[in-house]
């Protein structure tokens, strides 16, 4: 009754309806305005997404290459037979390698006078090498030989454009003159950029030699690691889920569980690396180091992850399945392992996928239990030594290389995570092919 | 015999139990199934398991249980003139369990003989330098008492190992015989073989108790040690955080409020951006987006969630710290002294937890009932002004519940902080500044060479249950605020 006089006050403007009033373009603006928002935050959301990538993929892809000086000679048994005659047995086959360069630029025409000394700071101690090699073939004595010898992590980093020829300081490792033979050695094909498989291959090298670093190792730890808790999670994991979803009676006991593995699931994972320290390593006395330990600590951190998703996939087996088991005779127990457990096992096989990839890629518990702050030079001996002896595992050794003062660690520590994003990937497409494989709809 | 073997003859006899206590069972019903009233299988599974499980049960049990009786044997003969000012009973254990694990490998490697480890004397031979020289770590010289105590810690140990072997192989036997002379037709085979498993899927359930416990044990523990070592009240309410490193003495200041400063603000500056960001993104994702656009943008955003966390770690460090110091560094406005800074974790911190923000919204937006959105709409408002109006206000607990989980996230963050947020602790205003935090102090405490016992080390675990507390609590509250909101519209 009151209202109506609202719109009788005053004469409604004679126009058209097409045309927007005042209030209505603001409210029209102000609807464009907010879905622009919206966009913008989606747009800002994948920008970041593409500069991650961006810097991993340029900063990574310079550590799967590196810079390799070739060069075939022929030592004769009479050459040999000279340098071992000699003081300085290295310098005398450093002294053959450098006159076989020096042919082998002069047969490419170019003619340069180098320093042998030069040789030395741009490919490290090639006498040694050679002499160790012809020692270790004695058969190739006399035949042509190739040698490919990685050059300095300086020279790949000018070769890069990283470092300049100004802001070389002349010093032991590097002088301003050995870059002029670095161009001619790259212009004649002496020098070029080959795969470095000692980057997926190696372990981990010193602080002092980033050129030989390599993933290998760590890898082999995040394998036995992944496999520790592969083998826990799962049947714990799986065992956990059937007693909660399946059999737990309403009870205090079930709820006590139920908060727990609630709660577990969002503390942080650095929590974790300290139950395992003072659990596994300070009460247990089990090894520092160890890819036992660390899978332990990851196969508590995971299980939560595994029960949530396990019992999302029990969950969605119909009850039908259960009654029609139950109706011709079977006990619970048979319903739920000969029916419901095969019918939910690719969700349970997608959830355990993914959640290993999580526990894969997690670094903090481990820096507590030690697999940090020493050099994993080699890979394990067996299958025994691969649990118990210390050991590296991919993030962990990515952050030692991040941690260490040489700026050459950082590309090494890119090239990790490249690697440690692969097996991600490819853990997390066999989840998804998994699921659009196997994944029924009720 | 290593434990491999013993676990190996046990699942031996676990499986010979198996067939045999089948063919037992079929052999008494004259080989006609229909007289059993379980599947054969089931009594070959019921000898399997009580040969399994009692003799599993026993050798954890055993395992945890020796080291404790030897220890307690071997510390007796450690008189206390031996241990050192500023040393403890725990070092010198420490010690003699080196020196035996030395011995024990030397033997295994040839290069002392057994007898020689038994009857060694520390102060005819020098056995410290034998050691060494097998590639063993030994930290300082052997002296008589720690080798006496070391040779006997070695032989009670195998003694130790041997009794163990011979009882849970004893125990395994009895489980099997036991098994086998139940295995008669009239035997409730499936309902004991039933009742067994349902206690192992009970056990496998509480697991996750252990774990909550093993993890308030642990943090309790040694947090009480913590404070028998340092006053509680200067760790809650100092404000300089200056520990003294190990071997140079002095006291350390341990205060731990600078560290919580900048876990917070690093927290803030990493919800300021994500929030918005996110928050936007779900609005507009649930909202706006079509279902081609949803179906592209939603998982692509989700990605930057499956990223481990030391990438981003590295991405502050190389990628973002340089970028921010160029800008607002020496030759930019003046700041920033280093890339390492709150700035720099925070806004890292801050992409981490974009999908976590928009994915958690987007899930609690589209719980809001249809019938709120229509009814606006009918009214006549604009998409925008029901979003802002209806949809938001309905969905603000649930939202606030996500803020929460995100902000306990960013508290407990490990590798963003120790790599992007410096090492200094102090109370500054200045985002353009290194701060540190709690969990940054976690890792460099625990991973230093500080003594396990020292106030240095141990501070770690208060710090630990510090975070714990926060953390459980924001979870706790997000999580009440979350199950409340949902009831609201089921």
């Amino acid at each position: 009754m009151t209202n109506a006089s609202l719109n009788t006050g005053g004469e409604a403007p004679k126009r058209s309806l097409r045309a927007q009033d005042a209030l209505t373009k603001r409210r029209n603006a102000a609807e464009r305005r907010f879905k622009a928002y919206g966009m913008a935050a989606i747009a800002v959301g994948l920008f970041f997404l593409a500069v991650l990538a961006v810097s991993i993929v340029r900063s990574g892809a310079p550590a799967f290459t590196r810079t390799v000086v070739e060069v075939e000679l022929t030592v004769s048994p009479a050459d040999i037979d000279a340098a071992e005659s000699q003081l300085f047995k290295t310098k005398a086959y450093q002294d053959l390698f450098v006159a076989a360069l020096d042919r082998q630029l002069t047969n490419n025409g170019v003619e340069v006078a180098f320093d042998p000394k030069a040789i030395e700071r741009l490919l490290g101690k090639v006498g040694s090498t050679m002499r160790e090699f012809y020692q270790a073939n004695p058969a190739k004595v006399g035949k042509p030989v190739k040698f490919e010898l990685a050059a300095a992590s300086r020279v790949d980093r000018y070769l890069n454009g990283e470092l300049t020829r100004d802001a070389i300081q002349d010093s032991r490792f590097m002088m301003k003159t050995d870059l002029d033979l670095v161009d001619v050695m790259v212009d004649t094909g002496v020098m070029k950029s080959s795969f470095n498989w000692t980057f997926i291959t190696g372990a981990d090298s010193g602080v002092d030699n980033p050129g030989g670093a390599g993933i290998g190792a760590s890898v082999v730890g995040s394998f036995f690691m992944m496999l520790v808790v592969l083998v826990l999670s799962l049947p714990i994991g799986v065992a956990a889920s059937i007693y909660l979803e399946e059999f737990a009676p309403q009870n205090r006991f079930t709820d006590l569980i139920e908060v727990n593995i609630s709660n577990l699931a969002a503390v942080p994972s650095i929590v974790f690396g300290i139950l395992g320290l003072a659990v596994f390593i300070q009460f247990m006395h089990l090894p520092q180091s160890a890819p036992l330990v660390g899978g332990l600590v990851l196969t508590l951190m995971t299980l939560p992850t595994i029960i949530i998703s396990t019992r999302a996939s029990l969950k969605a087996v119909p009850p039908s399945i259960r009654d029609a088991a139950l109706g011709v005779g079977a006990s619970k127990m048979q319903s739920v392992f000969h029916h419901v457990l095969p019918l939910a096992m690719p969700g349970i096989l997608t959830g355990t996928i993914i959640g290993l990839a999580q526990a894969l890629g997690e670094t903090a518990p481990l820096l507590l239990i030690g697999m940090v702050g020493f050099v994993a030079r080699g890979y394990p001996d067996g299958v025994v030594s691969g649990f118990v002896d210390p050991n590296s595992a991919m993030p962990a050794q990515i952050y030692t290389w991040a941690a260490r003062a040489d700026a050459s660690f950082y590309e090494k520590a890119w090239g990790g995570i490249i690697v440690l994003l692969a097996f991600l990937l490819t853990m997390n497409i066999i989840a998804i092919i998994l699921r659009r494989r196997f994944e029924r709809r009720w | 015999m290593p434990v491999i073997w013993i676990i190996v003859a046990v699942l031996a006899i676990a499986g010979a139990g198996y067939i045999l206590g089948r063919q037992r069972a079929l052999a008494r019903a004259g080989g006609d199934r229909r007289e059993l009233h379980s599947l054969p299988s089931y009594y070959g599974s019921n000898v399997a398991l009580k040969v399994a499980v009692p003799s599993f049960l026993l050798l954890i049990a055993w395992m945890i249980v020796q080291p404790f009786v030897v220890e307690n044997a071997v510390s007796g003969m450690i008189p206390q003139s031996e241990i050192d000012e500023g040393s403890s009973l725990g070092l010198v254990m420490a010690e003699v369990r080196r020196a035996a694990t030395g011995l024990e490998n030397a033997v295994a490697q040839g290069v002392i003989t057994e007898d020689f480890a038994r009857n060694a004397r520390a102060d005819i031979t020098d056995i410290t330098q034998r050691l060494k020289d097998a590639g063993q770590i030994v930290t300082s010289d052997i002296t008589q008492t720690i080798l006496h105590a070391a040779q006997r810690y070695r032989l009670l140990s195998a003694t130790g190992d041997m009794m163990m072997a011979i009882a849970v192989l004893l125990v395994a036997l009895a489980g099997a015989l036991w098994g086998l002379r139940e295995s008669v037709p009239l035997f409730r085979a499936r309902n004991a073989v039933e009742r067994v498993m349902r206690a192992i899927l009970v056990a496998a359930a509480s697991v996750a108790i252990l774990t909550t416990l093993g993890i308030v044990l642990s943090l309790i523990f040694n947090t009480i040690e913590f404070f028998r070592l340092y006053p509680a009240w200067d760790f809650f309410t100092g404000t300089n955080w200056a520990p003294s490193f190990s071997g140079r003495g002095g006291s350390s200041e341990l205060g731990v409020l600078p560290l919580l400063w900048g876990t917070f603000y690093i927290s803030l500056i990493a919800l300021l951006v994500a929030v918005p960001i996110g928050l936007f993104s779900a609005i507009y994702l649930s909202e706006y987006a079509s279902k081609h656009v949803r179906s592209i943008a939603k998982p692509m955003i989700e990605v930057l969630a499956g990223i481990p966390t030391i990438v981003y770690g590295l991405f502050a460090l190389l990628t973002v710290g340089p970028l921010l110091l160029a800008v607002f560094g020496k030759e930019g406005l003046g700041w920033m002294q280093a890339g390492t800074a709150v700035m720099t974790a925070g806004l890292v911190m801050g992409v981490m937890l974009i999908p976590f923000v928009s994915s958690l919204s987007d899930d609690i937006i589209n719980s809001v009932p249809q019938a709120l959105r229509d009814g606006s709409f009918g009214l006549g408002a604009t998409k925008s002004e029901t979003i802002r109006q209806v949809v938001l206000p309905a969905a603000l607990p649930g939202i606030v519940g996500a803020i929460l989980l995100a902000a306990s996230r960013a508290i407990g963050e490990t590798m963003i902080v120790v790599l992007g947020a410096g090492a200094a602790a102090r109370l500054s205003l200045n985002p353009f500044e290194a701060m540190t935090t709690v969990t940054a102090k976690i890792v460099s405490q625990l991973t230093g060479d500080a003594d396990f016992a020292s106030p240095e080390a141990l501070v770690a675990f208060a710090l630990g249950m510090t975070l714990f507390v926060i953390t459980l609590g924001l979870n706790v509250l997000a999580l009440y605020i979350v199950r409340k909101y949902r009831e609201q519209y089921e």
